[in-house]
C-alpha cells in the first residue's frame, strides 16, 4: 500500500489527467490492474454512506421506463437499412438535456441496429419477424457480394458436425449469431486516451513488421491493422457526441463517459451471445474518490453518474430470432459487471462504488440487466456482505461467483463474461459454443448410435444394449464410447465456428482493448448433467427395464426401486456426477484446439433447460420424454428433498478444475424461509453464502420470492414489469418469459425453508 | 410483494410468515446414512445403549429449527397424539429407519464447516426424541465434544428421561408448550401437561436456553385464557431467549390421509393475521420477544 509520503510525491510526478494518481508500471505500459491496485480506496464499511437518487434520475428513469413499457407491448423498432458499424449512427439521445452519459447504439433509444456481418439469413429472419422488409440492396450485398460469418461456418462443418447438430445433441452454436463473451478491457481507454493505445498497437504491429510473413503472423498483422482502425472509429465516435477522448479522463465524470463509449463501440459491431462489461465499479471508485476528496463532486453525483451509467446500460438492445429467444430467453445481453472479490494482497477489492452499483437496482428498481455479480467470498468485509444480502432479499437481482475459485485460477483482475465464465480482462479471451445434451448421449449409447426420437443413426453405428434389465457397467462403457464421438465432432464444431468468426467477424474494438497476446479458452458446455448422474444412480442402485418400440429403439424405462438421487449431498450418486464430468473434460482435452485455445468446460443451460427436455425422450431416472431437464447443474426438479444446502453441496462436489468455465445452481427460497426477523435473514443468507462457497460451491443464483407472486405474475404480467428472476447464470425478467419456461421456474424446487 | 416508488418490485419482508417451521414437513427419508440389519436381540440391545436410533429423516435447514444452518434430524416415534400433528409418519418409532448413533456424528462431523460458516448447528426433532434418551444422549455428547452447538425440539413429555448429563450437552431447547390449561392440553395431544411445565422449569433452574413455542389453532388452543395461561407460564422461566406463536395451517393433512389416520382437524381454518397479532401481544405484554 502507497504511504502518504508516496502519494505526495506523486502529485508532483503525475501530471494532467493523472494527477493525484500514484505512479507506478502502469504509467510506462499498458496495466491497469498495476493503476487500480496503486490507487484504489477499499471501503470496509456499511452502505449508510449513500445518497441519491436525484431527481435528475429519478426523472430520466421514467422517461426510460416509458419506453421499455412501449417496446414491450409491441413498439419494437430496428433500423433495417444501415448495417452497424462504430461511427454508423448519428449521435442518439434519451433526453440530451438530462443525460449526463451520453451515447446509443443506434439514433433513437431502444432502435435495434443489424449487424450481417454475423450472418444475413438471422438478420433477414429476424427483421421478417418483427415486420420489417429486409432492404434489396442489402438482400444482394450480403448474397452475392460479401461472405459472412455464418456462410464461412457452413462451408467448414464436417458431416459429423452437421448430423449432431441437426438432431441437437449439440445445440446453442453461436453459428449464426456472434459468439460474444469477449470482454474489452473498457478501462483502457479512460485511463490512456485513445491515442496512447493506438500507440501502443502501432508499436505492437512494428515488432511484427520485423517477423517473416507465415500465416500467422500474416494473420495477426492484419487483426491489429483491423484493431488500430477500430481505435480510430471510436473516437469519432466519441467526436461526434463532442467529446474527444483520444486523452485521458481527466474527471470522474469523464472516466465514466470514456469507458461507456469504448463499450458502446463494442456492441456496436457485434451482436454477441453476451457483451460484457467487465470489472470496472473499483476501477471507476478511483476516479469517483479523487473527485470527491477534491470536493468536485458530492456522493449524491457520483451515484448519479453510476445510475446514468447502468441506465445506458439497461438500454442495451440487439436484434434477434425467435429461435434465438427460445434458448436465450427474455432477451438477455449479459451485460455482466463483476464487484467485489479479494485482491491477491490480502486487501478487499470492495469500495464505496461497489455499493453504488450495487444501490443502482434500488434507486432504478430491479432489472435483468446490467448482470451484477458478485464476486464471494468470506473474508470480504462483513457491511459489503451485509449490503449484498439485503440487495438479495430485496431484488433477487444478484448472482455470487466464488472469489477464492476464481482468484486461484485466474488472478484478481478477473471479470465474469456472460453467466459464469472468468476471464483475465484485456488478457484472455472465450471461444465459446453452446452445449452437448448429455441426457440424449446416454440415449444414443443404449441404442448403438441412434436417436430416441426419431429413430435415425447419428453416432457411428455400435452394439446396442442387450437384454430387458440394464447393467451399470455395460451402460456406462457404451455411454464412454459414445462421449469419444461426441467431444470429438463437438470440438471440431466449435473450432471451425471460432475460425470463421475471427475471419468474417473479428472483434476488432474489443480486441484493440486486449494485450497483443491474449490465452484464449474454448469452453465447452454440457447440458443434463443431473438427469445422467441420476439415469445412472437408477441404473446401478435400482432396478431399470428398458422398453422397446417394435424396430428395437429403446424409448421408455420402467424403474423399480428407489435410488439415491443428485442434490441431496449423497456420495453415492453424486460421485457418478463428478466423474462423468471429469470425463468429458478429459475427452475434450485430448482434441486439437484452434489457436491453440485452453479447453474449459460449464454446466451451464440457460434457460435452454427447457428445450433440452422437450427434444429428448425417456431418460432412465423415471424422467418422461419432453419434461424439462434442470437448469446448469441443479438437481433434478423435486428430487432435492434435504434442503437447499444440502442440494447446493451435491453441485459443490463438481470440480472445478473439471469446469473451469463454470457451475451454475439457480435456487429459490421464499424470504420467511430465512428467518424471522430482517437482521436474521441477512445473517442467515450471509451465512448459506459463506457455507456454500466455504464447501467449493462455485456460483448461486438466489431467488428470494414466494411463489404467489409468481402466480399472479403470470396472470397479470402489467403490474409486475420488473419483476426479475434469476435463471442459470443469468437475470431475467419474468413477465417476458414463455408460459412453458414460467411453468418451469414454478415447477423447480421452491425451497420454503432453506 | 409490492411496487416500489420506482416501479421496481420489493420483498417485503414484514408481511405476516406464511411458512415457519410449522409449514415445514419432517424430511423426506434418511438418504445418505446407512442403514442398520440387525437381529432381533441384538438391535434391542443396542437401542437399550444408545448405540442404535430409529430416525424418521434428515434435512439441512436454515433459521427455523435454531439459529443459522441446522442439521434437523427427525427421530421416529412419539407419545403424544396431536390433533394437527404435520408429521403424523413420525408417530410411529415402527416407521424409522435404524441407524447407528455413530453413522449419525459422521454426518454431523461432515457439516461442522457448514455450522461455523452459519452460526447453527445440530437440532434433534421428531416424532419425540426423547422416546429414544439413551441415543440422544450419546448423539449430543458426541456433538458437543465436536463443538457443535446443539438443539433439542421437544414437547417435555418425556423431560424426566433427560438426565441432567444431557441438559449439560444441550445449548438450546425448542419447548413446545400446546396449551397452558390441563384439560385443553390433554384434548389437543391425548396427555398430560404437567410434564411439560416441570422439565420447563427444570431447564430453566440448569440455565439451558429456550425457544417456546405455542401453535395457535383456531377453537382449539386460541382462547384468551389458555394463552395467558401459557404466557404466565413462560414468564416465570428464566432462560426463554423467544417465544414462537405457529399459526396452524393444512400441509399435514394429505399425510393423514396416506397413513389411513382420521383427522379430525379438516374444517379447521388456519388463524387470522388478527388473530395471530393478539396472541402474540398476549406474549408481548410479558416482555418477551415474540415471533
Amino acid at each position: 500500500m502507497p504511504s502518504d509520503t508516496r502519494a505526495r510525491e506523486a502529485v508532483d510526478a503525475l501530471p494532467g489527467a493523472w494527477l493525484g494518481f500514484v505512479g507506478g508500471p502502469w504509467v510506462d505500459e499498458v496495466d491497469v490492474r498495476d493503476f487500480v491496485q496503486r490507487n484504489y480506496t477499499p471501503y470496509c464499511g456499511d452502505g449508510s454512506f449513500l445518497a441519491g437518487p436525484t431527481a435528475r434520475t429519478r426523472s430520466l428513469w421514467a422517461t426510460v421506463e416509458g419506453l421499455i413499457a412501449a417496446e414491450r407491448v409491441g413498439d419494437y423498432r430496428v433500423d433495417a437499412t444501415t448495417p452497424s458499424r462504430i461511427t454508423s449512427h448519428a449521435p442518439g439521445y434519451v433526453a440530451k438535456d438530462r443525460e449526463i452519459v451520453v451515447g446509443l447504439q443506434t439514433d433513437e433509444p431502444l432502435k435495434r441496429a443489424i449487424m450481417p456481418n454475423g450472418g444475413w439469413q438471422a438478420v433477414r429472419q429476424a427483421l421478417e419477424e418483427h415486420g420489417y422488409e429486409a432492404p434489396a440492396l442489402l438482400d444482394e450485398v450480403f448474397t452475392t457480394y460479401r461472405k459472412t460469418f455464418a456462410d464461412g461456418v457452413l462451408d467448414v462443418y464436417p458431416p459429423a458436425v452437421r448430423a449432431a447438430r441437426s438432431a441437437q445433441i449439440i445445440t446453442g452454436l453461436p453459428d449464426d449469431f456472434g459468439r460474444g463473451q469477449i470482454v474489452g478491457d473498457y478501462r483502457r481507454v479512460p485511463l490512456y486516451g485513445v491515442d496512447a493505445l493506438v500507440a501502443a498497437k502501432r508499436l505492437e504491429k512494428a515488432t511484427l513488421d520485423m517477423e517473416r510473413s507465415t500465416e500467422e503472423v500474416i494473420r495477426d498483422r492484419e487483426e491489429l491493422a483491423e484493431q488500430i482502425r477500430a481505435l480510430a472509429d471510436l473516437a469519432a465516435m466519441a467526436s461526434s457526441y463532442g467529446y474527444d477522448i483520444s486523452r485521458p479522463a481527466a474527471t470522474a465524470r469523464e472516466a465514466v463517459q470514456w469507458l461507456y463509449f469504448a463499450y458502446l463501440a463494442a456492441i456496436k459491431e457485434q451482436n454477441g451471445a453476451a457483451m460484457s462489461l467487465g470489472r470496472t465499479s473499483t476501477f471507476l471508485d478511483v476516479y469517483l474518490q479523487r473527485d470527491l476528496v477534491t470536493g468536485r463532486i458530492t456522493e449524491e453525483e457520483a451515484q448519479e453518474l453510476v445510475d446514468d451509467l447502468v441506465i445506458k446500460l439497461r438500454l442495451v438492445r440487439f436484434l434477434r430470432t425467435a429461435e434465438y429467444d427460445e434458448l436465450c430467453a427474455g432477451e438477455p445481453t449479459w451485460v455482466t459487471e463483476t464487484i467485489g472479490g479479494m485482491g491477491e494482497d490480502g486487501r478487499p477489492l470492495v469500495t464505496k462504488s461497489s455499493f453504488r452499483f450495487l444501490q443502482t437496482v434500488r434507486d432504478l428498481g430491479s432489472a435483468p440487466e446490467p448482470n451484477l455479480t458478485v464476486l464471494w467470498s468470506d473474508r470480504l468485509p462483513q457491511g459489503f456482505k451485509d449490503f449484498c444480502a439485503r440487495v438479495s432479499l430485496e431484488t433477487s437481482a444478484v448472482q455470487y461467483e466464488s472469489d477464492e475459485l476464481i482468484r486461484s485460477a485466474w488472478g484478481d483482475d478477473a471479470a465474469i463474461a456472460s453467466a459464469v465464465s472468468p476471464l483475465r480482462i484485456g488478457k484472455q479471451v472465450q471461444f465459446v459454443g453452446g452445449r452437448i445434451n448429455l441426457a440424449k448421449a446416454l440415449l444414443y449409447a443404449i441404442n448403438g448410435g441412434r436417436d430416441e426420437v426419431t429413430g435415425r443413426q447419428v453416432a457411428p453405428l455400435s452394439a446396442p444394449v442387450e437384454g430387458e434389465l440394464l447393467d451399470y457397467d455395460d451402460v456406462l462403457a457404451k455411454l464412454d464410447r459414445t462421449l469419444d464421438w461426441l467431444a470429438e465432432t463437438y470440438v471440431d464444431a466449435l473450432n471451425c465456428v471460432h475460425f470463421m468468426h475471427d475471419k468474417y467477424s473479428y472483434e476488432r474494438l474489443a480486441m484493440a482493448l486486449h494485450d497483443r497476446t491474449v490465452l484464449r479458452t474454448l469452453s465447452c458446455g454440457v447440458a443434463g448433467l443431473s438427469v445422467v448422474a441420476d439415469s445412472l444412480s437408477a441404473i446401478r442402485y435400482a432396478t431399470v427395464h428398458a422398453l422397446r418400440t417394435t424396430d428395437g429403439l429403446v424409448t421408455e424405462f420402467a424403474v423399480e426401486g428407489g435410488y439415491p438421487s443428485f442434490g441431496n449431498d449423497d456420495d453415492r450418486v453424486d460421485e457418478i456426477a463428478a466423474s462423468l464430468l471429469h470425463s468429458f473434460m478429459t475427452k475434450i482435452r485430448r482434441m486439437p484446439t484452434y489457436r491453440n485455445a485452453l479447453h474449459t468446460q460449464n454446466v451451464l443451460t440457460v434457460t435452454s433447460n427447457v428445450l433440452y427436455g422437450r427434444i429428448t425422450g425417456s431418460t432412465p431416472d423415471g424422467r418422461r420424454a419432453g419434461e424439462p431437464f434442470a437448469p446448469g447443474a441443479n438437481p433434478m426438479n423435486g428430487r432435492d428433498t434435504h434442503g437447499m444446502l444440502a442440494s447446493a453441496l451435491s453441485v459443490a462436489k463438481l470440480p472445478y478444475s473439471d469446469a473451469q468455465d463454470g457451475v451454475s445452481l439457480t435456487t429459490s427460497v421464499t424470504p420467511d424461509g430465512l428467518g424471522r426477523t430482517d437482521e436474521e435473514r441477512v445473517a442467515n443468507v450471509v451465512g448459506l453464502l459463506d457455507a456454500y462457497m466455504l464447501s467449493s460451491g462455485y456460483h448461486l443464483n438466489l431467488n428470494v420470492l414466494d411463489k404467489g407472486t409468481l402466480l399472479d405474475a403470470m396472470d397479470n404480467p402489467d403490474r409486475y414489469p420488473n419483476l426479475t428472476i434469476r435463471v442459470s447464470g443469468y437475470a431475467v425478467n419474468f413477465v417476458r418469459l414463455t408460459r412453458e419456461q414460467q411453468l418451469d421456474v414454478l415447477s423447480r424446487t421452491f425451497h420454503v425453508t432453506v | 410483494m409490492s411496487t416500489g416508488t420506482d416501479g421496481a418490485p420489493v420483498v417485503e419482508l414484514g408481511t405476516p410468515l406464511v411458512g415457519g417451521s410449522t409449514h415445514r414437513t419432517a424430511g423426506q427419508g434418511t438418504q445418505g446414512l446407512a442403514g442398520t440389519d440387525l437381529d432381533r436381540p441384538e438391535r434391542l440391545a443396542q437401542v437399550r445403549s444408545g448405540e442404535l436410533g430409529s430416525l424418521h429423516s434428515w434435512e439441512l435447514v436454515t433459521a427455523v429449527d435454531g439459529p443459522g444452518t441446522r442439521l434437523t434430524v427427525f427421530l421416529a416415534g412419539c407419545p403424544l397424539r396431536c390433533l394437527y400433528c404435520h408429521n403424523p409418519d413420525t408417530l410411529e418409532m415402527r416407521r424409522g429407519t435404524d441407524v447407528t448413533a455413530d453413522e449419525l456424528l459422521k454426518k454431523v462431523a461432515r457439516y461442522r464447516g457448514v455450522f461455523r460458516a452459519t452460526g447453527g448447528g445440530l437440532t434433534l426433532s421428531g416424532g419425540e426424541p426423547l422416546m429414544q434418551p439413551a441415543f440422544v444422549a450419546r448423539v449430543l455428547r458426541g456433538a458437543t465434544e465436536m463443538g457443535v452447538h446443539t438443539t433439542l425440539d421437544t414437547s417435555g413429555f418425556l423431560g424426566a428421561a433427560a438426565t441432567d448429563a444431557m441438559l449439560d450437552d444441550l445449548d438450546l431447547v425448542l419447548l413446545d408448550v400446546k396449551s397452558g390449561i390441563p384439560d385443553t392440553y390433554t384434548r389437543v395431544t391425548g396427555r398430560e401437561l404437567a410434564p411439560t411445565l416441570e422439565f420447563g422449569r427444570r431447564l430453566s433452574d440448569h440455565g439451558v436456553a429456550m425457544w417456546i413455542r405455542f401453535v395457535l389453532v383456531p377453537d382449539l388452543t386460541d382462547a384468551r385464557d389458555n394463552v395467558e395461561a401459557v404466557a404466565d407460564y413462560v414468564s416465570t422461566l428464566s432462560t426463554v431467549a423467544r417465544v414462537e406463536v405457529l399459526p396452524f395451517h393444512q400441509m399435514g393433512r394429505d399425510k393423514w390421509d396416506e397413513l389411513g389416520m382420521r383427522y379430525e382437524l379438516g374444517d379447521t381454518r388456519p388463524p387470522t393475521p388478527e388473530l395471530v397479532e393478539r396472541v402474540r401481544d398476549q406474549f408481548r405484554a410479558r416482555g418477551l420477544e415474540v415471533h
